[in-house]
């Protein structure tokens, strides 16, 4: 139950830093955008910057949490399945998801 | 004079199916009135369940046209319009015994898991306080508490709980509600326990606030919000380390 509690918990607290996270990065398309966009200006911004990298392997670690602990409550509700194996097969899930997102990161940061 | 049908289920938990009635239309009938009549003039097997009849004991509830409402204070006229027929099933979500009447025992099982009992904080033992409790009306604990007090256990929201039907295990908004009203009842000891048996995919955390056990409450209790209450509680008390 307390494992349970706790997921409950990071669902609402990625939840949240996503909303802002979203926003942040919405606003910044937009302003990058303006006056056409190129990979070079991309990378421009975001090489060496500990903060955009930061921002975003935190993105993708509350994106890739968030998305799994959500298709849990889906796949216990309308398909049935519960317990603990699936438990952490979700969690590999979602730790692989953000895997992903932060490499990416990586790639912008030191690429 | 005008007739009234009525399609009864009929039948037991190995299955069932709908039996047809007729009874004179009138002025004023609530349908458990029409259901009574059935089975006086027509239909002596015909098993349900009723006490009161004044809306205070919840055990008259049924599924009418589609939806669980208390049925002796539902009157025909407000949910069938002139010519149409009324469909009477028993509570969803429950163990049927036969016909109209439910199995309500795992509905109060989960009262009990939910730790819906009052346990005194001065007297565990159940010795008798030596003075009253002063609990002042306008506090927000006995608000929060007197917003819920009022359940009579129809079973109405359980049965309109849609998490209740994808996971038998879920509490339901009754059992939660009674919780709550518990966790803010001041004289009450056993808060911790209460939380940790009301917390998880079991409990309040599968709570998708759709607020169907709000909105068809024949009592007009918001167990949605008692529900959001016991989330909030958990939420803090874990995140300040108030439980391990
Ligand atoms: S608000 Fe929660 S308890 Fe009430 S009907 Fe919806 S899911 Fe069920
Ligand atoms: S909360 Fe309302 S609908 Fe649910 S059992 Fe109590 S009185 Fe009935
Ligand atoms: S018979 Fe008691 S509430 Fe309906």
């Amino acid at each position: 139950m307390r494992g349970q509690l706790h997921l409950w918990i990071a669902q609402r607290v990625t939840a949240a830093f996503l909303a802002l996270a979203v926003a942040v990065h919405l606003v910044t398309i937009i302003i990058a955008v303006r006056g056409g966009l190129s990979a070079a200006e991309i990378l421009a911004r975001t090489r060496g910057s500990e903060a955009w990298l930061l921002f975003y392997a935190g993105f993708a670690l509350a994106a890739g949490l968030h998305a799994a602990i959500g298709l849990r409550a889906i796949a216990a509700e309308w398909l049935g399945w519960r317990g603990r194996g699936l438990d952490i097969a979700w969690l590999g899930i979602g730790l692989l998801t953000a895997l992903f997102g932060i490499r990416a990161a990586w790639g912008l940061y030191h690429g | 004079m005008e007739t009234l049908k009525v399609r009864i289920w009929r039948g037991d938990a190995a299955g069932g199916a709908f039996s047809a009635y007729e009874v004179p239309a009138r002025e004023n009938q609530t349908v458990l009135d029409v259901v009574s009549e059935i089975q006086r003039e027509q239909e002596p097997a015909l098993a349900y369940r009723f006490a009161c009849r004044v809306g205070m004991c919840g055990s008259c509830a049924m599924e009418v046209n589609g939806r669980a409402r208390w049925t002796c204070r539902t009157h025909v006229k407000r949910v069938a319009k002139p010519g149409e027929a009324l469909t009477l099933r028993p509570l969803p979500h429950l163990p049927v015994i036969r016909d109209l009447a439910t199995d309500m025992a795992p509905f109060f099982d989960k009262w009990a898991r939910a730790k819906g009992s009052f346990q005194p904080k001065d007297a565990p033992d159940g010795a008798v306080p030596e003075d009253f409790a002063v609990v002042p009306p306008g506090s927000k604990p006995r608000r929060e508490a007197d917003a819920g007090i009022e359940c009579i256990g129809c079973g109405v929201c359980y049965a309109s709980c849609d998490v209740v039907g994808w996971n038998p295990d879920y509490l339901g908004p009754a059992a939660l509600n009674r919780a709550w009203t518990l966790v803010n009842d001041v004289r009450d000891g056993a808060r911790r326990a209460r939380l940790d048996a009301v917390s998880g995919d079991a409990g309040c955390h599968s709570c998708h606030s759709t607020q169907s056990c709000t909105e068809r409450c024949p009592k007009g209790l918001d167990p949605s919000s008692a529900i959001a209450g016991l989330k909030r509680s958990l939420f803090w008390d874990a995140l300040l380390g108030r439980r391990g």
